[in-house]
C-alpha cells in the first residue's frame, strides 16, 4: 500500500448557529495515500465538504470552528500552523476544485490572468514565464487554441471549459494533493466523462493524490481506489472500491446502492425502487447511539443506545455498525 | 411523423385507448437573442426546432438530453407557459397553442407541472394548507369544508401528515417539499403532468422515495407524464418511452427498453456510455465526445451532432436528418442508423 501523505485524526468541525451547534464533522479519521484516489461519498450535511474545507483551513470563523483533531501533512499538523504558513500550503501543495467554477473564478479577470497570478505568487515566476506556463497548463487540461483562450474571461467559456480552467489552476503549482468537491456535478454527463478522464490522467501523470468528494456512487466507482462513506458527520464505512461495492456492510451504504436505478440492469417499469425511509438528519440534535438508527431497517435496540466505533472487520474494510459486527444485544 | 403506438407489452397494465391523447407536431420555439432598437430580431436561439411526438393516456415519456437541448422548453410549451413559434400541440384533440387565455386557465386543471426546485416553487409565506387550497379555490372546487377535507386527503396520499396544513415550507426537508409539490400537482386530478427534473435537487436517498410516489400516483390516477431529466438511469426506470433531444431536435425515440439496449443514434450511444455505473467491476468502452455543445444560435449545417460525432461521414453535412423509423417503434435521426 502506498504511503500516507495526509492523515486526518479525530477531526471535529462545528458551526454555531441560532438553532444550536451543528456538528458538521464529528470525529473523522482519514488517510490520503500518495498517488491514489480517495473517494468520499455523502449526502448533503454529511460533512464531506466541511472535511475538505477543514483540511485547507477555509472554515469561516465565526460561525465555524475546528474544535479538535490533527491534520498531519508532511510531518506538520496543519491545524497548528499560522495563517501565513498555511498560505504556503493552500493552493500550492494542497489544491482544491469546487463544484461551480463560475463562483470560484473571478469574472473581471481573464483566465490567463488568474492562473498567472497563482504562478507569480507561489512559484515566484516572472510575468513572461508565467504566461508561457499558463498556456502550457491550459493545453494540458485540453483547452483548444490555448494561446488565444488565455485572454478570455470566465463568462466566455462553457461550464466544461471553466472546470478545465479550474483544474489548470489547481495543478499550476504542482500540488501533492487535490481535493475535488463535486467537480462534475454541475456538468452534463458527456462533459462529466471528459473531466473525470482528465482528472485521472493528470493525477497519474503528475503523481498527485486526489480526494474526490461526490454524492454520485457511479462517479466514485469509476475513479476512486478507496472509498469512505460519510453520514451525519462521521465515516460509517471505508474500504477499497471493489470491496466496498461488492460487499457493502453498512445498512446505509447498502441502502444507497439499492436505491439507485441502473439502466444496465433495468427490469420492467413495474418495479419500485428500494427506499431508505425518513430524512437526512439535522446535525443539531445529538442522539446517543448510531445516527442512522432512525432510518435503519436492521437496527437492534443497542443501536439507539451506544454509538458503534469504526472497526475493521475484513482486511482494509472498516464499518461503524453493531449489526455488521454481529452484535445481537448489548 | 408518427411516433408509433404504445408498446404491446404495456397494454395489459395500462389503459391505452386508441384516441390520441397528446400529439405534438413540428413544434418550434425560437427566442430572440438581441432585441431592441438596433439589429433586433436577427439572431435566434433555436431552443426547440421542429419536434414531433405523441403521448398516450397513462403513458410516461422520458425526455432526456443535456443542458440547452430544449427539453425544459418543450415542457413549458406543453404547459402553455410559453407560446410556440410554430407547430401544433393537440391535447385531446384541441390545439392548446391556439387556446384563449380563459380556455388555457381551464386547461391548466388538466395539465400540471412538478418543478425541479421545491424550495423555489412554494410560496414561503403561505401555509401548506393555503398552498394546496389555492388551486381548488381558483377552479371553484367544492365548499370550504370540502376543500379542507380534500387538502388533508392529498397530504395523506403523498405520504405526509395531514396535520401539517398550518405549517410553512421552510419547516420541511427537500423531499417533503417535493411531496407537497406532488400534492399540489394532483389537487385537481389532472390528466397530464409535466415533471421537470423532479428529483435532481434531492439527496440520493430521498430521490427513490419521490420516484416511487410519482409512480404510485401515476398508476392510481392513470396519468400521463412527461418526465424531463438528465439522469438517464432514472429516466430508464420510470419511462415507457424515451425521447433523446440534442440542440432542439429529437434525435432518437423509442421504447425505453429498446432505446437503452440498442441505441441507434451515436449521440444516445455516447450518452449511455458516459453514465458512470456504481459497480467498479463493470468495465465499459467509453465513447468520449469531443468538445462542447455547439451554440443553438449558429446552428451547424447538416446534422447538428456532426461536430462531436465519432461516426461522422461527409454525407452527414448535406442535410439535417429527419427522425425515421428504423425498427418497429424505434426512431432515429441519423443517416447511419440501421
Amino acid at each position: 500500500m502506498n504511503s500516507a501523505l495526509l492523515t486526518i485524526r479525530n477531526l471535529r468541525t462545528q458551526f454555531h448557529t441560532a438553532e444550536g451547534v451543528i456538528r458538521a464533522v464529528d470525529g473523522i479519521d482519514l488517510t490520503v495515500r500518495s498517488g491514489r484516489v480517495l473517494g468520499v461519498v455523502g449526502e448533503s450535511g454529511s460533512g464531506k465538504s466541511v472535511t475538505a474545507l477543514s483540511v485547507l483551513r477555509l472554515i469561516p470563523k465565526p460561525p465555524g470552528e475546528i474544535v479538535s483533531g490533527e491534520i498531519l501533512f508532511d510531518g506538520t499538523n496543519l491545524l497548528t500552523l499560522r495563517e501565513k504558513e498555511m498560505q504556503t500550503i493552500r493552493g500550492k501543495r494542497i489544491a482544491m476544485i469546487f463544484q461551480e467554477p463560475m463562483t470560484s473564478l473571478n469574472p473581471v479577470f481573464s483566465i490567463g490572468n488568474q492562473i498567472s497570478e497563482m504562478l507569480r505568487l507561489h512559484m515566484k515566476m516572472s510575468r513572461k514565464d508565467a504566461r508561457h506556463r499558463t498556456i502550457e497548463l491550459l493545453e494540458m487540461v485540453g483547452i483548444p487554441s490555448a494561446d488565444r483562450r488565455i485572454d478570455e474571461y470566465p463568462h466566455q467559456l462553457s461550464g466544461g471549459m471553466r472546470q478545465r480552467v479550474m483544474i489548470a489552476m489547481a495543478i499550476s503549482c504542482n500540488p501533492e494533493i487535490i481535493f475535488a468537491d463535486e467537480p462534475t456535478t454541475a456538468l452534463d454527463v458527456t462533459i462529466q466523462a471528459q473531466i473525470l478522464v482528465l482528472l485521472d490522467q493528470l493525477r497519474e501523470r503528475l503523481g498527485m493524490s486526489l480526494v474526490l468528494i461526490s454524492h454520485d456512487l457511479g462517479v466514485i466507482a469509476e475513479v476512486a481506489h478507496e472509498v469512505a462513506i460519510m453520514y451525519a458527520g462521521r465515516i460509517v464505512e471505508e474500504a477499497g472500491t471493489e470491496e466496498l461495492f461488492s460487499r457493502p456492510l453498512h445498512p446505509y451504504t447498502q441502502g444507497l446502492l439499492a436505491s439507485l436505478p441502473r439502466f444496465d440492469k433495468a427490469g420492467g417499469r413495474k418495479e419500485r425502487l428500494q427506499v431508505i425511509p425518513g430524512t437526512v438528519p439535522t446535525l443539531t440534535e445529538s442522539l446517543p447511539g448510531c445516527k442512522f438508527t432512525p432510518r435503519c431497517g436492521v437496527a437492534i435496540p443497542h443501536c439507539g443506545l451506544e454509538e458503534p466505533p469504526l472497526k475493521e472487520i475484513h482486511p482494509g474494510h472498516r464499518v461503524r455498525c453493531w449489526v455488521a459486527f454481529g452484535e445481537k444485544s448489548p | 411523423m408518427n411516433s408509433g403506438s404504445p408498446s404491446r407489452s404495456d397494454t395489459k397494465r395500462r389503459p391505452f385507448p386508441g384516441t390520441e391523447f397528446l400529439s405534438v407536431t413540428n413544434l418550434k420555439k425560437y427566442f430572440p437573442l438581441r432585441s431592441g432598437l438596433f439589429g433586433g430580431g436577427h439572431a435566434w436561439v433555436h431552443a426547440v426546432d421542429g419536434i414531433s411526438f405523441e403521448l398516450a393516456q397513462g403513458e410516461i415519456l422520458g425526455l432526456v438530453g443535456e443542458s440547452g437541448c430544449g427539453k425544459s422548453t418543450t415542457g413549458r410549451l406543453i404547459l402553455g407557459l410559453l407560446e410556440p413559434t410554430s407547430g401544433k400541440i393537440l391535447f385531446m384533440g384541441e390545439d392548446i397553442s391556439k387556446a384563449s387565455a380563459r380556455r388555457m386557465r381551464e386547461l391548466r386543471r388538466e395539465i400540471q407541472i412538478i418543478f425541479q426546485d421545491p424550495y423555489a416553487s412554494l410560496n414561503p409565506r403561505m401555509t401548506i394548507g393555503a398552498t394546496l387550497e389555492e388551486p381548488l379555490i381558483i377552479h371553484r372546487y367544492g365548499s370550504s369544508e370540502e376543500r379542507r377535507l380534500h387538502v388533508r386527503q392529498l397530504l395523506e396520499k403523498v405520504g405526509l401528515d395531514p396535520d401539517i396544513v398550518n405549517r410553512y415550507p421552510h419547516e420541511f426537508s427537500g423531499g417533503q417539499r417535493q411531496r407537497i409539490g406532488v400534492a399540489r400537482a394532483i389537487a385537481l386530478t389532472p390528466k397530464l403532468i409535466v415533471a421537470d427534473e423532479p428529483v435532481s435537487s434531492l439527496d440520493v436517498s430521498i430521490q427513490a422515495q419521490v420516484i416511487n410516489l410519482l409512480e404510485n400516483i401515476q398508476e392510481e390516477y392513470g396519468l400521463s407524464m412527461i418526465f424531463i431529466a438528465h439522469d438517464l438511469n432514472m429516466v430508464r426506470h420510470i419511462s415507457d418511452r424515451v425521447a433523446v433531444m440534442y440542440l432542439g431536435r429529437i434525435v432518437e425515440l423509442g421504447q425505453a427498453s429498446d432505446l437503452y439496449r440498442q441505441p441507434l443514434h451515436p449521440y444516445t450511444q455516447a450518452l449511455l456510455a458516459a453514465i458512470p455505473i456504481p459497480d467498479p467491476k463493470v468495465k465499459r468502452n467509453r465513447i468520449l465526445l469531443e468538445g462542447d455543445l455547439p451554440s443553438p444560435v449558429d446552428l451547424p449545417k447538416g446534422c447538428r451532432f456532426y461536430s462531436r460525432c465519432p461516426q461522422r461521414v461527409s454525407d452527414c453535412l448535406r442535410e439535417d436528418p429527419e427522425l425515421v423509423q428504423i425498427r418497429p417503434n424505434h426512431w432515429a435521426a441519423c443517416i447511419l442508423a440501421k
